[in-house]
């Protein structure tokens, strides 16, 4: 058989000899963290299938998990990350997914970013773990979605609202069992690190609420709320 | 006699020196910049969080404008702050 010489080829003429039309994306988006543990999760996973009906192939999903933002957006100081890699035909699936992104209330930011060969073989790499210093890439990563995983609704306690229940979270009291377990000295620090306006709110039933909440006992939760004005025992303050 | 270790120099006598620069992209065959790695890119700003300019980082042309542009992403996902004080 005759050898031939390869010949030089423009890339875009190599790509449709070669069949290789498929283009490669990531987007990366910020999901609001105020909200309750499964509604951010089916956040996540409407893009997902969004991109699956529109024929594309995901190739990675990346949960980042709850990660503090550079700068307050929407007056949130963290944010859940999310990033999904994707292969597509044609271009057209990105408008579609950008508009309703950008209609989505509970999607704080995204970026859309078409990848280059060094790009995919990047991420390849970085999933294998090729990439960075290993040991501290994989904790980061099982510790985030740890967080993930066991966040609850800490808005449930009595004096607890969405603000103060991200102050938590990013203090480290990411579930009701460590709430439980925290000392009211502790959440009292962490209250003040978010400022003055905080450090007002009394957190002396919080512990005893979570416990009950870890526990599942809803029905004893909601009967010592009924008895709570705003977090504080009011019975105990008229006695 | 004294010897060469009593000499006290009157400046520091490395500074004279000329180390050459280099960008490092180019000498490990970095061929890809992640903007999502915050901490690497924490070295091509100063502590204001501005790009830092090539004759200080070394990085080629090439480089240099991938690193600004995946600084620039990485600031629109909030993960490097668009301006700062005391960054390092």
């Amino acid at each position: 058989m005759k050898k031939y010489k390869s010949i030089y080829l423009h890339p875009f003429l190599n790509r449709i000899i070669t069949k290789d039309l498929m283009k490669q994306y990531e987007i990366t988006f910020i999901i609001d963290p105020v909200l309750p543990g499964d509604e951010i999760k089916t956040a996540g996973k409407a893009y997902e299938k969004l991109l699956e009906n529109e024929g594309c192939s995901l190739v990675h999903v990346d949960e980042m998990g709850l990660k503090q933002l550079a700068y307050p957006i929407n007056k949130r100081n963290s944010g859940v990350y999310k990033a999904i890699e994707f292969q597509t035909e044609s271009g057209s699936v990105i408008s579609k997914l950008e508009l309703a992104l950008r209609r989505d209330e509970r999607i704080m930011r995204f970026l859309t970013v078409k990848l280059d060969k060094y790009g995919i073989k990047y991420n390849d790499d970085k999933r294998n773990g090729k990439i960075g210093n290993k040991s501290r890439k994989s904790d980061g990563k099982s510790e985030s979605e740890g967080e993930f995983q066991v966040k609850d609704d800490l808005t449930l306690i009595e004096g607890v609202g969405p603000k103060i229940a991200n102050l938590l979270v990013v203090g480290g009291l990411k579930s009701y069992k460590s709430v439980a377990g925290a000392s009211q000295e502790d959440i009292k620090a962490i209250l003040s690190k978010g400022g003055s306006a905080y450090a007002l709110h009394d957190p002396s039933t919080w512990t005893q609420q979570a416990k009950l909440a870890a526990d599942g006992k809803w029905a004893e939760l909601n009967a010592l709320k009924e008895k709570l004005i705003g977090g504080v025992n009011a019975s105990s303050e008229e006695e | 006699m004294a010897s060469r270790d009593d000499i006290k120099f009157l400046s520091n006598p490395n500074i004279g020196k000329d180390k050459k620069k280099y960008c490092r992209f180019k000498k490990f065959g970095i061929r890809h910049i992640d903007y999502r790695d915050a901490d690497f890119l924490l070295q091509f700003v100063n502590e204001q969080g501005k790009l830092l300019p090539r004759r200080i980082t070394g990085n080629s042309l090439k480089y240099q404008k991938k690193v600004a542009i995946a600084i620039k992403r990485a600031r629109h996902l909030a993960m490097m702050p668009y301006v700062a004080d005391l960054l390092k």
